[in-house]
């Protein structure tokens, strides 16, 4: 029996059947590749997308300041030649808690410039926020209706962007600043860009 | 009564606060803008819940944004210049349907190309096959054994 039907495929598909014996492979090679590309795929957070604002000039915006501190926050500030970090944040935002004593600690450290952009905040909750949690930023703006927020394409506080000296927004983390984001990643970029 | 007047002071504080709550958006009042602004909404995505659009969602942000496109047609902004606002911070992804450019034609190409390229595989592979069981007539050793086989099946 076996035999039988081995000499009728000989037959019909002899000089065939080497030449397309990879073709049946190919469906195989395809799968894993996609296999694969979606691996990495899985890696990756959806939430993060990625920001169309990078390498490109920061909005222009003048922000009033919080209660009880002299300065606003506007555009100029960050054209002063200086690499410096702006951060969103909200007295209402649970995870800007957790990032908090990390802003206060790279304030203290003094190498880089922190500016904070109170996001659709209560102006009296951001004042208490800085006064019993601690205030790292050099100046802060408060975004009451959150429209300088949307300029800067915010949609998810806190978020920390580094911007260069020219005033350009060079990097935008969102989420909540973690050590190893820090050490990581903030701080390999301000080096580059402070060398 | 002193029942009947705590129930309607409670009735009307809980109206208030939930008219409060429920903070009803102003739509346009030409009605045609309104449909332009409602238009565009629903295909804007919502950064925050991502897989609905900016019509659809509660969050905050699209909230905001809602009233922003209105603002912007309300101030003679055209369709594409209120999208191309968006785009310009959000990038692409607020798009719900994405734009036809380098980047995504294997987003919109590879599917109508694997099918094409899918259905001329089969075609030419059932061809052959069709022309080959026509074309090739019995060798005389082919039809020794078959009359063999077909005798085997009738003495069974």
């Amino acid at each position: 029996m076996s035999e039988r039907r081995e000499t009728i495929e000989t037959r019909a598909d002899a000089p065939a059947a080497g030449r397309r014996r990879w073709l049946y492979l190919l469906p195989v090679l395809a799968f894993g590749g996609l296999a694969i590309a979606l691996a990495f795929g899985l890696g990756e957070d959806p939430s993060e997308v990625p920001s169309p604002l990078i390498d490109k000039p920061v909005p222009v915006f003048e922000l009033p300041p919080v209660p009880d501190r002299t300065e606003g926050f506007s555009d100029a500030d960050l054209k002063q030649g200086e690499v410096a970090l702006v951060n969103v944040f909200a007295s209402w935002c649970g995870p800007c808690r957790i990032e908090h004593p990390l802003l206060m600690r790279l304030s203290r450290e003094g190498g880089v410039p922190i500016y904070g952009l109170n996001y659709k905040d209560r102006p009296e909750d951001a004042k208490q926020w800085l006064d019993e949690m601690g205030d790292p930023y050099r100046r802060t703006g408060s975004d009451l209706d959150g429209r300088v927020g949307i300029d800067w394409g915010v949609y998810g506080v806190p978020e920390t962007f580094i911007v260069d000296g020219e005033g350009r927004i060079r990097f935008k983390h969102i989420g909540y600043l973690s050590l190893k984001v820090l050490d990581e990643t903030i701080r390999p970029i301000l080096e580059e860009l402070t060398e | 009564m002193m029942v009947t007047r705590a129930a309607l002071v409670f009735l009307v504080a809980s109206l208030w606060t939930a008219a409060q709550a429920f903070e009803i958006e102003q739509p346009l009042a030409d009605p045609a803008l309104e449909a332009r602004a409602a238009a565009i909404n629903s295909d804007l995505r919502c950064l925050v819940c991502q897989n609905q659009s900016i019509a659809d969602s509660d969050a905050d942000l699209a909230k905001d944004l809602r009233r922003l496109v209105r603002e912007r047609i309300a101030a003679g902004d055209t369709d594409a210049e209120v999208i191309r606002f968006m785009v310009v911070r959000y990038g692409d992804f607020v798009l719900l349907s994405p734009p036809v450019k380098p980047a995504t034609y294997a987003l919109w190409f590879a599917p109508p190309v694997i099918f094409l390229l899918g259905a001329g595989i089969l075609y030419a592979y059932l061809r052959r096959a069709r022309r080959a069981a026509a074309d090739a007539p019995l060798s005389e050793a082919e039809r020794q054994r078959l009359k063999v086989l077909l005798g085997d099946s009738e003495s069974d």
